[in-house]
């Protein structure tokens, strides 16, 4: 028996210009689905329905960028992925290019658990949805006001990045409303809605989880998929450990994130903090991401290498922090 | 050090007594592509328009599990996914859902140096497919007579599973036993190395027979089917989902940097001491010129060859 420990995050890679309203009601927010994963915990839930009911909490509420308040493609549509993995035997499912249910990790779980596949994509897994009788909704109930100013301001920016006319000097006062010159994916930070959301789970018999969701990128190509939906990147969870990443999905993807957490557990003997460090700070090139991770024994561990993840995190003996900045 | 190249063409449950006109095909088309990888090399290409040529031909070939000759989903149509990596840069592309794309891997490829992204599905590839100008056809194109007669099988046993009260020996639950015994056929790779000890990878396909719509397999995923970094370059097949659980290909490449082992002594370990026994080959090469090409299924089809003058085709499990 070890004592539980779970982490929420909605995403690395903080406009460190936020008001403080939203920072405290994103605060707000991941320290009510941390309570929800807790009581659930208490009862003696499994990892792997702790974390789909954390990441459903999470999708629910419009503040992050999964489920209602996804960042919204260059149509202006939503196209939602999500995965789960289960570390006892390593079962999992994933979902891209999802524009009507209403919770995507819910919908990734009945792939893994009713579907002879790990990984369903856009109308084939709509299809499916359907078929399995899964809450949907129409496509505009996922995108937020917030959201639709910010699709506007992405494609300002990127326009004024590739209109040579404007001399560069004209760049900072534009008036596109950047006003930081942190940039994530070539956007400026504060359009970039990197909050893709996730949640790591040890339940008390040891059995690690992990779950990720998200819209994905701001003004993202129609039919791109990110590094939320595929295991080995976003999510990954073993024996050894459970991990959910968020932030630029290309750098995730190319360094296999989750997956290289556990394996510098299992082959260089790392213990979880060391590997998080090791892994975002050799793993990532060029990238900006953060990792949050559990382990087997109740450890709880996060990291990232830009400015700011939101996150949250608790272990039975009674530790809890949520936190933004470093 | 010399060039090394190797290529497969699915690994799965070959039956030793595979008639001569299915085997023959294939044999000759692994020859002949081998052939044009290898002169590829010998004309300094870079590995990664090696790999992208290879596995185009491959693609091109009606009786591998690619391109034109890929199997059918569920609904009678096909959807190919295809992936490409560098190793140097670590940069990469994959599509999925591609239903009109002559060449998916070099899809792959535009995506991997056109886009800001990596992975393109669907609507969204094919959109993108059009917008670049690569080589589209009409749907009918890539499905063969062949396939329609396998997707019919699988179609059969399914009903004829479900009308027993005990299920036919299934290897794991959610297989599909079919009577002709290659339907599993997996995807095409290859992964080459210059004497540079520049890597890469590409490796494309039409998926399981049946499967879902939607459904996407190992092949896209970047470290399951598809991985290089400056250690190595892997192409992996067969059973889709349990190449995604075990993040195959990336973990040949972890457990090399990880451990220390060498290619063949990695690839080994993973093939047959961590895969499950009849879901996974693989074909590999490292920075040192090394090959491995192995699989815990019945057979693989299989060709590598190496500057020295070392040259195989294979199908089946070799005598040494």
């Amino acid at each position: 028996m070890v004592g539980w420990a779970i982490a929420v995050h909605g995403g690395a890679g903080v406009d460190p210009n936020l008001p403080t309203d939203r920072q405290e009601q994103a605060k707000l927010l991941l320290t009510r689905c941390l309570n929800l994963g807790i009581s659930a915990l208490r009862s003696s839930a499994s990892a792997i329905d702790v974390v789909e009911l954390v990441v459903r909490e999470l999708e629910t509420d419009p503040i992050f960028n999964s489920g209602r308040g996804s960042a919204l493609t260059e149509k202006g549509t939503v196209e939602m992925e999500a995965s789960i993995m289960d570390g006892p035997g390593r079962k999992c499912g994933a979902v891209s290019g999802l524009t009507t249910v209403k919770n995507p990790v819910s919908l990734a779980r009945l792939v893994m658990d009713k579907s002879p596949h790990s990984y369903l994509a856009f109308s084939g897994a709509e299809n499916f949805a359907k078929q399995m009788g899964v809450e949907r909704m129409e496509n505009d109930y996922f995108i937020t006001e917030d959201n639709v100013g910010m699709l506007k301001q992405a494609k300002e920016a990127n326009s004024i990045l590739f209109d040579y006319r404007i001399p560069s000097t004209g760049y900072e006062s534009c008036g596109v409303g950047v006003e930081s010159p942190i940039t994530m994916n070539g956007l400026p930070i504060s359009v970039y809605a990197p909050e893709t959301v996730g949640c790591v789970v040890v339940d008390s018999q040891g059995r690690c989880a992990a779950a990720t969701s998200t819209g994905g990128l701001m003004n993202k190509k129609v039919g791109r998929i990110g590094d939320s939906p595929l295991i080995g990147a976003g999510t990954y969870a073993c024996d050894v450990c459970g991990v959910s990443c968020t932030g630029e999905g290309e750098a995730i993807i190319r360094g296999t994130v989750a997956r290289e957490v556990a394996a510098v557990m299992e082959y260089k003997g790392l213990g979880l903090q060391a590997a998080v460090d090791f892994v975002i700070k050799e793993r990532l090139d060029d990238g900006k991401a953060g990792v949050i991770a559990v382990s087997e024994k109740g450890e709880v561990a996060y990291g990232f290498n830009c400015v700011g993840m939101f996150r949250g995190c608790a272990t039975e003996d009674g530790f809890m922090e949520v936190g933004i900045w470093e | 050090m010399g060039w090394a190249i190797a290529l497969h063409g699915g690994a799965g449950d070959i039956p030793a007594d595979l008639p001569p006109e299915r085997r023959q095909p294939r044999e000759a088309a692994l020859h002949r592509i081998l052939q044009i990888g290898v002169s590829a090399l010998n004309a300094k290409s870079s590995p990664l328009d090696v790999v992208e040529l290879v596995v185009r031909e491959l693609e091109n070939c009606p009786h591998f599990n690619a391109g034109k000759g890929s199997v059918l989903t569920s609904n009678g149509t096909v959807e190919m996914e295809a992936c490409i990596m560098d190793g140097n840069s670590k940069r990469c592309g994959a599509v999925s859902g591609v239903s009109t794309v002559v060449n998916p891997i070099s899809l792959a490829r535009q995506v991997m140096e056109k886009t800001p992204h990596i992975y393109l599905a669907f609507d969204g590839a094919e959109a993108f497919a059009r917008e670049q100008g690569l080589e589209t056809i009409d749907k009918s194109y890539f499905i063969t007579t062949e396939n329609i007669e396998r997707l019919k099988q699988a179609k059969e046993a399914n009903r004829v599973q479900q009308d027993y009260t005990q299920p036919i020996k299934p290897k794991d639950e959610k297989e599909t036993p079919v009577p002709d015994g290659d339907s599993k056929l997996g995807t095409v790779g290859c992964v080459a190395v210059d004497s540079l000890g520049n890597l890469a990878a590409a490796t494309s396909t039409g998926g399981l027979v049946n499967k879902m719509a939607g459904r996407i397999g190992d092949t896209p995923i970047i470290g399951a089917g598809t991985y290089a970094n400056k250690f190595c370059a892997i192409s992996a097949t067969g059973r889709g989902e349990a190449i995604i659980r075990e993040t195959v290909a990336r973990d040949v490449a972890a457990v090399m940097e990880y451990k220390g082992l060498g290619l063949k002594e990695a690839a080994d370990y993973i093939v047959h001491q961590v895969s499950p026994k009849g879901t996974t080959g693989l074909v590999a090469v490292s920075s040192k010129g090394e090959v491995a090409m192995p699989f815990n299924t019945t057979g693989m089809f299989r060709a590598s060859a190496t500057e020295d003058g070392f040259m195989e085709i294979a199908i089946w499990p070799s005598e040494t």
